[in-house]
């Protein structure tokens, strides 16, 4: 995401790729979903987010096509991220056959315009995984890093 | 109505004692009560407490509570460890010392 002359990434480093990428797997044929806390900074190269939880959830909606962070595990992510000094920074949920971009209930639906929405495709053999910035209704795909 | 202070639980009157409890907020709704991440309130049922707070933060009332006075469907509230939902919702109790915790729901498809 392009901010005048900032750019805003997401770096993903792979363990946390591997925690949410497995979980969205082993959820299927379900949708999944899951938190992330991290930290944010801003420095010569734009915002940049740490993460450095990955908090697999609970679908309560226990569906498909939608899902809904089980309350309990939000608030024990919560607490964890800060217990470690950190902050919940988005959520990653999964879309079992359809890409990897915020559907219009994603959008609609999106608590926090700080947070990074991460999407987990499925419909392929390889999963992809893309991240978006929701705000004032538009998505905004930013890149992913697993380092930086 | 006399007041008087006992200790860091609350303040007794002659009509009781009144309880005061700690709210935690999401990042969302800080700025409806000037920044702060937490933020105490008073009351014996958790209806009283955001009753309390709608009238210390007036912008902060209607992103609790729908026009019919019930929690928003998209606000998830916790009394300590447990979601209100479980606990009779506004009509669940508040004691000394409790924290109340306001989260977003974290929805999508």
């Amino acid at each position: 995401m392009v901010k005048g002359s900032f750019v805003a990434v997401l770096v993903l480093p792979d363990w946390a790729w591997q925690v949410i990428v497995a979980h969205c797997l082993e959820g299927l044929p379900l949708e999944a979903c899951g938190l992330i806390a991290g930290t944010t900074e801003q420095g010569s190269l734009g915002e940049v987010t740490y993460v450095r939880q990955a908090h697999p959830a609970h679908n309560a909606a226990r569906s498909a096509r939608v899902y809904t962070v089980e309350p309990k595990d939000l608030l024990n992510a919560d607490r964890a991220a800060e217990a470690a000094g950190l902050a919940l920074v988005g959520v990653w949920h999964s879309h079992t056959h359809t890409p990897a971009y915020p559907s219009p209930t994603d959008i609609a639906q999106a608590p926090d315009p700080a947070w990074h929405y991460v999407l987990v495709s499925l419909s392929d053999m390889e999963p992809v995984v893309r991240s978006y910035r929701i705000v004032a209704g538009r998505a905004q795909e930013e890149p992913v890093l697993s380092s930086i | 109505m006399v007041t008087r202070q006992v200790g860091f639980l609350g303040s007794a009157t002659d009509e009781g004692v009144a309880v005061v409890v700690d709210v935690r907020l999401p990042n969302v709704l800080r700025p409806l009560v000037g920044g702060e991440a937490v933020v105490t309130a008073g009351g014996e049922t958790l209806r009283e407490v955001f009753d309390d707070l709608a009238s210390r933060y007036p912008g902060l009332g209607p992103s609790l509570r729908t026009p019919e006075g019930e929690i928003h469907r998209h606000l998830n509230v916790f009394l300590n460890d447990d979601d209100v939902r479980y606990l009779g919702r506004l009509d669940a109790k508040v004691g000394a010392s409790d924290t109340v915790t306001l989260m977003p729901a974290v929805a999508g498809g």
